[in-house]
């Protein structure tokens, strides 16, 4: 394939990865009165990034069993109050820790 | 042109915020080294340079929505189904930036919801949704400085090295971004019923999305609006928000 193609597919897929971003932050301008579409973007960020979230981080490991207990960890360090850092490194540590043992 | 009272606010007013967000962009960078490592893998498969796999990282940022573009690139696709299939497995950053759009101190300059939106990503967006009050722009930036570059080098790395990462160090780093996504739905669901019912419906919908015949032909991206779409809608027309939850958020 010609260079100028792939820099042509690159240019397309960043400048439609940008209008879908750049849209409703620049257009809506005004508060949102209306409170069916107010509760729904407050729902929407924690619903997708629990859908994006479960299952596949169970499918994201070697291990299956690395990758559910992450998450069981995961959750319980995020309920006791760690940070955003330290959940990501208790994750990534149980994965580590599990897989010495079961890869 | 800036005054040097504007200058002292600018310096003590948005320093810590930006710094801040440097530190808080910092795990979310470690993550995308390695799964932007496994994507730099596939860019090169399709036919795409370091360069080229470092630019397209750099100016789309978006995991899925690349993966899915270097498979049509590899098989030669025609622009128009690229465009339309990066629109279709990017469309929830549409939904985060509604999201953020009722976020915004109306006072701030219009460049800033443009330069906020580029790097509308589900880490990036999840970190700043998180903090109390309207986004801070700055708050953004530091974030975007310490984990964009990570994930534009990181696919670099894959289309160069492929596979001389130990599968064992990968493996534990992709559950990183997890671990993220996590600590941002965890902490409002402890405070709040209606969430946490929400993450546990989420789950198994989910869950039953990956493995139903049928449903789990349809591609991550697509599934993940569909049930975005669905649960957040029925959540909204059964438990409508109040508004003096506004500090919750």
């Amino acid at each position: 394939m010609k260079d100028s193609t792939i820099y042509l597919y690159i240019l397309i897929m960043a400048i439609v990865s940008f209008i879908i971003r750049a849209t409703p932050l620049t257009l809506f301008r005004k508060q949102i009165k209306n409170r069916f579409i107010q509760s729904f973007l407050y729902y929407v960020p924690y619903v997708t990034l629990s859908v994006m979230t479960f299952p596949a981080i169970v499918n994201a490991t070697q291990s299956p069993v690395s990758g559910l207990s992450s998450f069981v960890v995961g959750i319980i360090a995020a309920w006791l109050g760690a940070d955003l850092f330290k959940v990501a490194i208790t994750c990534c540590s149980v994965v580590f820790i599990l897989e010495l043992f079961i890869c | 042109m800036y005054t040097g009272e504007d200058q002292n606010h600018l310096l003590t007013g948005h320093r810590p915020v930006f710094i801040q967000g440097m530190k808080d962009g910092v795990p979310i960078g470690l993550g995308y080294l390695a799964v932007s490592f496994s994507l730099g893998i596939a860019a090169k498969n399709a036919g795409l340079t370091p360069f080229q796999s470092f630019l397209a990282s750099a100016l789309c940022s978006a995991s899925a929505g690349e993966y899915a573009g270097f498979t049509l690139i590899a098989a030669a696709a025609p622009f128009l189904e690229v465009a339309f299939m990066t629109l279709i497995v990017n469309a929830r950053y549409f939904l985060m930036s509604c999201a953020m759009s009722q976020r915004v101190d109306p006072k701030i300059p219009f460049f800033h919801r443009i330069f906020m939106a580029f790097y509308i990503t589900d880490e990036l967006f999840g970190i700043a949704i998180a903090r109390p009050g309207y986004l801070d722009p700055y708050y953004s930036y530091g974030a975007f400085l310490t984990s964009v570059p990570c994930w534009a080098v990181g696919t670099a790395l894959g289309a160069i090295a492929g596979n001389l990462l130990p599968l064992r160090i990968v493996s534990a780093f992709s559950v990183a971004l997890y671990g993220m996504f996590i600590a941002v739905f965890i902490p409002p669901a402890r405070k709040n019923k209606v969430i946490a019912g929400l993450v546990v419906v989420s789950f198994t919908l989910s869950f039953c999305a990956a493995y139903l015949p049928g449903v789990s032909s349809l591609s991550d991206g697509f599934k993940t609006i569909l049930l975005t779409v669905a649960i957040s809608a029925a959540a909204s027309i059964f438990f409508p928000k109040k508004y003096d939850e506004e500090e919750d958020m």
